[in-house]
């Protein structure tokens, strides 16, 4: 296994200014800064309109600093083909070509074209950070939005569908490398991304981030509330390398711990689970600890 | 060197001498022979370029609009509901003034469905800040492939070329090829003034704000509205380029094109048929017919229609007495748009001296409506009259309804 990065060997260089758009709390601010390192200098990046388009600025100034091509809300992944194909055409070998786009993005909007880079094997890594819903435009629900969540278009009853699971889709694929991460868990992020750029074809990373205005939390709790989720066993970190799946990082650990915080201490950090009732929050206890008794037994077996 | 083949070949090859280097496509009829040959030319090693068989139209134009910003040659087809599920892409790549080339081949658009030729697929993106070309033969389908990645570099501006599916797509004539050393000498190699590059980054299309704003030195940089304004005037400004593309080619290869229209028996016509695409060149035949009965007839097509050569149409249609505007599309709830534009472009000649030529319009063709001479005969020569009645009502040809 590689070694772990940490925050002392992380590249000092800063490829996203400080004092960019992004909200007061923004965990994409974490994610984007810590994955910008880990990608480096050499990087073409696809951003569809997200957060990220935000966050990157108003012409003529942009807060990023690499070269960066803003694209139509569905073209992601085909945009990246794009650059892909006139690399090769044009003769210039490593450059990292990387979609970094929102859970609409590539959910909803954007899972045509992510699913056929994917069979077709092109060789670019995609990002999608998972906010949990529509958060540009005003906080709508988005297929990845968890049951119960209040947004702007779910306002009294909360969503009534389950969170769509892209990781699976994607591993469905067959491609290499399929990872979770968290934004509240910014090295291990940086250490996937790392790794993700040493396989072939599509590489997709799902990065977990919490969002203040949207979920409803103080801009001070971001960090604490990826914690919570990943610590209550609701968001796995994970890795699919060539089709093994294992628990990575703090899921890891709490596979050895045993231990898993109660899931109401997530649901109570946010006001968006507000109208959430005790018994729901018990039936995805319940949903949980049925996938982690299957974690913890396949430990047992090996 | 002479071959006959069909018009779908025409264009895949004018690609292939014109060096694409990236080429996205989905397959829809009557497109698919074109971009099959350019996928068997590239698998033959007859060509060097990417291939990428594409899940959408969307993500066709997706691909080659991203490498095109990337600094390679950036080649797509379609047809009819194809191209405007691109819709999108279609504003995204003039507004980005990215100089992709396509191929638009004629067809009617659904609901219901059709395969056939009509016009309304391209003309409905009339608006979309592309140029669009219209080829009335295989030979004007080869050479317009080729002069339109000049145009389109020279411009920054993407270009559609536009013919008749399957009246042109799908069969075969005579037509050049040109030498490959000489397509060489016509287009130099595509060198953008800007491509994406790590090594010099900068972010492309970004949010850009109604009103003027500064940069970081302090020096102000366009808004929304100016960069429009921008593609408005060099919009305009493509038309004396094409002008000396069309120089240029003919210097090189001895023919060439209008370049803005193409008129035949109009010097002393009475009466001038407009018309865009081969159905121009069936009107020849019926203006032949006419006047062979004395009738003084020519027929006009526009090569051109966006940017609209408004000046040249009016100029050779100031002195005849009646117009008569044949369209494969509709504006639904008005008129054929090409009959639209040729009444504004006559207006002002109009203005100057108090009076103008009569306009028809008559549509045909829709769907791939069999158009039969004699009904164009009979329509045309109903029209070469002095006082035409009811001139604002819209006309159609071989409705059975």
């Amino acid at each position: 296994m590689q070694s772990k990065t940490n925050i002392l060997s992380l590249p000092e260089e800063e490829l996203v200014y400080p004092g960019n758009r992004a909200c007061a709390g923004c965990a994409l601010g974490i994610a984007y800064r810590i994955g910008l390192k880990a990608l480096g200098k050499n990087t073409i990046i696809v951003v569809p309109p997200s957060c990220l388009t935000v966050l990157q600025g108003l012409f003529p100034i942009a807060a990023t600093k690499l070269p960066s091509l803003n694209v139509t809300f569905a073209s992601t992944a085909a945009a990246a083909t794009g650059l892909l194909g006139a690399l090769k055409a044009l003769g210039k070998k490593n450059i990292n070509v990387v979609g970094w786009a929102g859970d609409g993005g590539t959910s909803d909007i954007g899972l045509q074209s992510l699913s056929g880079a994917c069979e077709r094997g092109d060789n670019f890594l995609y990002i999608c950070y998972d906010n949990e819903g529509y958060m540009n435009t005003g906080v709508q629900r988005s297929g990845t939005t968890p049951l119960g969540a209040l947004t702007a278009n779910t306002p009294i009853k909360g969503k009534l569908q389950q969170k769509k699971d892209v990781s699976t889709i994607m591993a469905a694929h067959g491609i290499e490398y399929v990872a979770t991460c968290s934004a509240a868990y910014p090295l291990d992020l940086f250490d996937k991304i790392r790794k993700a750029l040493t396989y072939n074809g599509v590489k997709y990373l799902h990065i977990h981030t919490p969002c203040p205005p949207g979920w409803g939390f103080e801009p001070r709790y971001a960090v604490k509330v990826g914690k919570l989720a990943v610590e209550t066993g609701l968001f796995e970190l994970y890795e699919v390398d060539r089709g093994h799946m294992r628990l990575t990082g703090a899921s890891n650990k709490l596979l050895e711990k045993r231990k898993l915080l109660p899931a109401t201490d997530y649901f109570r950090a946010q006001s968006r689970f507000k109208t959430l009732s005790d018994a729901q929050i018990e039936e995805i206890q319940q949903d949980i600890d049925t996938r982690w008794k299957g974690y913890f037994e396949s430990l047992n077996n090996t | 060197m002479q071959i006959i083949e069909s018009g779908n070949v025409a264009a895949a090859l004018g690609v292939k001498l014109s060096r694409a280097q990236v080429i996205a496509a989905y397959p829809i009829t009557p497109q698919t022979p074109l971009t099959e040959k350019l996928s068997e030319l590239i698998e033959a090693q007859d060509m060097q370029a990417q291939y990428i068989p594409v899940e959408s139209e969307h993500s066709a134009l997706a691909v080659c609009i991203a490498a095109s910003s990337a600094g390679a040659r950036a080649f797509t087809a379609t047809s009819a509901n194809g191209l405007l599920y691109m819709h999108e892409q279609i504003h995204w790549a003039a507004g980005a003034r990215l100089p992709i080339v396509m191929c638009v081949v004629n067809r009617g658009v659904g609901a219901p469905w059709t395969v056939w030729n009509d016009h309304q697929d391209s003309i409905s993106q009339r608006d979309t800040g592309w140029i669009q070309l219209y080829a009335n033969d295989h030979q004007q389908i080869i050479d317009y492939t080729i002069k339109a990645f000049l145009l389109a570099e020279e411009m920054m501006i993407p270009v559609m070329v536009c013919y008749d599916g399957y009246l042109l797509s799908h069969t075969y004539m005579p037509f050049d090829v040109p030498e490959q050393s000489r397509v060489d000498d016509f287009l130099p190699p595509y060198k953008p003034a800007y491509a994406l590059d790590p090594g010099s980054p900068a972010n492309l299309n970004t949010v850009t704000l109604p009103d003027v704003r500064a940069d970081i030195n302090g020096k102000m940089a366009h808004g929304y509205m100016e960069i429009r304004h921008l593609l408005q005037e060099d919009m305009r400004g493509s038309m004396d380029m094409l002008v000396r593309v069309e120089t240029r080619f003919k210097n090189i290869f001895g023919r060439g094109v209008g370049p803005f229209i193409e008129s035949y028996q109009c010097d002393d016509a009475r009466y001038i048929a407009v018309a865009l695409g081969s159905l121009s060149y069936h009107l020849r035949d019926v203006v032949d017919t006419l006047r062979s009965e004395g009738i003084k007839a020519g027929v006009m097509s526009v090569q051109i229609y966006r940017p609209f050569p408004a000046a040249a149409i009016a100029e050779a249609l100031k002195k005849c007495a009646g117009i008569i505007v044949f369209e494969k599309a509709l504006s639904y709830g008005y008129q054929g748009p090409l009959c639209s534009d040729i009444k504004s472009a006559i207006f002002h000649n109009a203005g100057n001296t108090g009076s103008h030529p009569f306009v028809l319009n008559y549509i045909l063709g829709l769907g791939g409506r069999e158009i039969v001479t004699k009904d164009l005969y009979d329509a045309f020569k109903a029209s070469c009259i002095d006082k035409p009645e009811k001139v604002d009502d819209l006309r159609w040809i071989g409705l059975k309804i």
